[in-house]
């Protein structure tokens, strides 16, 4: 096994801060739109951007949600490891509102398919869009593209992309990890 | 941990301490779940379950078919009366033509103990025991347990007294053994008649006292009094037994300390507790029937994960 840097703990800032304009410039004040989380690994990056809205755009007041999609997956019963459920944690509806979904990794689009379905037990948005700090290109299995991405990766199949964040991992380091070599 | 060691929920006898903490995370979530406004999860849609019920149930049934409806599971239900079992199928048989159905799961109740232990052993599908006559009733112990750890904030440590007909009850058992594997301390109380002999085998003090029983406990779970069971006379009169083993709220005022009342339904108000027990603050009785869902979910949902 093999690992390279993607992205160092200085891109990764850099990164988020290019994020955060870029749904300052679409959402402006965030009054009708919300953040959602997707577990277990995009609450992180969902409470970075909110942080980052709220210390360094002025943002006042931001929803943010956390939904674990376990129980939407497709492969239920499918995979050889129990599939694992997380927190939900949405205290708000959100009906008419616009929904940001967040993820670390966007590389099949099975589980935002899963998300996306989730989402509706919460009422139904007026608009889903979705953040991804990676986008593994040419990967997908079904017709999802996120529309705001932190950095484009090819990366072949048997090559895994993990992003660590420090409150969890003690690092802020995106790694491409190849399990053969 | 994040599988069941067990294939089948046959009886809390045959779980371990580990299996019921994944049941309980698992309840957390899906309590969670049917408190949204839409209150159902996809995961089971291609699972099919049958609930049987060779003996009358109205709460347990209820809660089993919302819990696998909200799970989205295909349901359907059978009751021995309308069925074939009359005009002489047996067991094996009647399950076995249920299952050439494309059934992957069933629930239980029939009141011989082990018929859910013996029908794990010849078909081929998860069972699930809602009650087995007098030996064991292990989901209702489960939201028993759930609910004090909502309560309470954990079993471990705490003193639970079960009060009323040990002899006959299969929820006595099961909380029982559940109560032991979670570390709580347990006490039962009732007629001297209607406690088993061997009762102590299991770890459980007797107190005949009821209030030496209610000063000493956090929990009381008060049973009810199964007339349909008892063949003989095993108290002179239901008035004698309210007297001596029944709650009421003068009792509950006059204790060292507050404590928790359960009760698994149907109440017999007036008999076991009286209706001002019932219906206080004390009473978490409804909180059990909400939470009985919760935990039906999540055992069919681990049950489930593990049918390949």
């Amino acid at each position: 096994m093999s690992q390279k840097v993607l992205l160092s703990s200085k891109e990764i800032n850099i990164i988020l801060h290019r994020l955060a304009c870029q749904l300052l410039e679409n959402h402006l004040d965030f009054k009708n739109t919300v953040l959602i989380g997707l577990q277990p690994r995009g609450i992180y990056l969902a409470q970075r951007l909110n942080d980052i809205l709220k210390s360094d755009y002025g943002v006042k007041h931001i929803d943010l949600g956390f939904l674990d999609i376990t129980f939407y997956r497709d492969d239920f019963r499918r995979g050889d490891k129990p599939l694992e459920a997380n927190k939900t944690n949405i205290n708000f509806l959100v009906e008419d509102k616009n929904v940001v979904l967040v993820d670390d990794v966007l590389y099949t689009g099975r589980s935002i398919r899963s998300a996306l379905t989730a989402i509706q037990s919460f009422g139904r948005p007026l608009e889903i869009e979705l953040l991804t700090l990676i986008d593994r290109r040419f990967s997908r299995h079904l017709p999802i593209q996120p529309n705001y991405r932190g950095r484009q990766v090819d990366a072949i199949n048997n090559e895994k992309v993990k992003v660590m964040w420090k409150e969890n991992d003690g690092e802020d380091t995106v790694y491409l990890i190849n399990t053969t070599a | 941990m994040s599988e069941l060691s067990v294939n089948h929920l046959l009886g809390i006898k045959y779980l371990k301490e580990q299996d019921i903490q994944l049941i309980f995370e698992t309840a957390d979530h899906f309590k969670e779940v049917i408190n949204r406004s839409i209150k159902k999860v996809p995961s089971l849609r291609d699972i099919t379950i049958a609930n049987v019920f060779f003996e009358n149930s109205t709460r347990t049934k209820l809660s089993f078919e919302l819990a696998e409806k909200r799970l989205s599971a295909d349901v359907i239900n059978f009751s021995a009366g309308q069925s074939s079992v009359k005009k002489g199928e047996t067991l094996v048989d009647t399950v076995n033509n249920i299952l050439s159905m494309k059934v992957d799961m069933v629930v239980m109740r029939h009141p011989n103990p082990g018929a859910g232990i013996f029908l794990s052993k010849h078909v081929k599908a998860a069972i699930v025991n809602a009650g087995d006559g007098a030996h064991e009733h292990p989901t209702q112990a489960l939201l028993d347990s759930y609910s004090i750890r909502e309560k309470l904030g954990d079993v471990a440590g705490k003193n639970v007294v079960i009060v009323g007909d040990i002899l006959h009850s299969r929820v006595a058992l099961s909380n029982i053994f559940a109560l032991k594997l979670q570390g709580a301390n347990v006490k039962v109380c009732g007629p001297k008649t209607l406690i088993p002999k061997y009762i102590e085998s299991l770890g459980v003090e007797v107190e005949t006292d009821l209030r030496k029983a209610l000063n000493w406990c956090d929990v009381a779970n008060m049973l009810r009094i199964q007339n349909e069971r008892l063949d003989i006379s095993y108290f002179p009169t239901t008035r004698e037994y309210t007297q001596q083993f029944g709650v009421n709220k003068k009792l509950l005022e006059s204790l060292d300390k507050e404590i928790v009342i359960m009760h698994p339904g149907p109440i017999n108000r007036g008999v076991e507790i009286t209706s001002d027990v019932a219906d206080s603050k004390q009473s978490i009785i409804l909180n059990q029937v909400e939470n009985g869902v919760a935990i039906r979910m999540a055992v069919i949902y681990l049950l489930a994960s593990k049918i390949k």
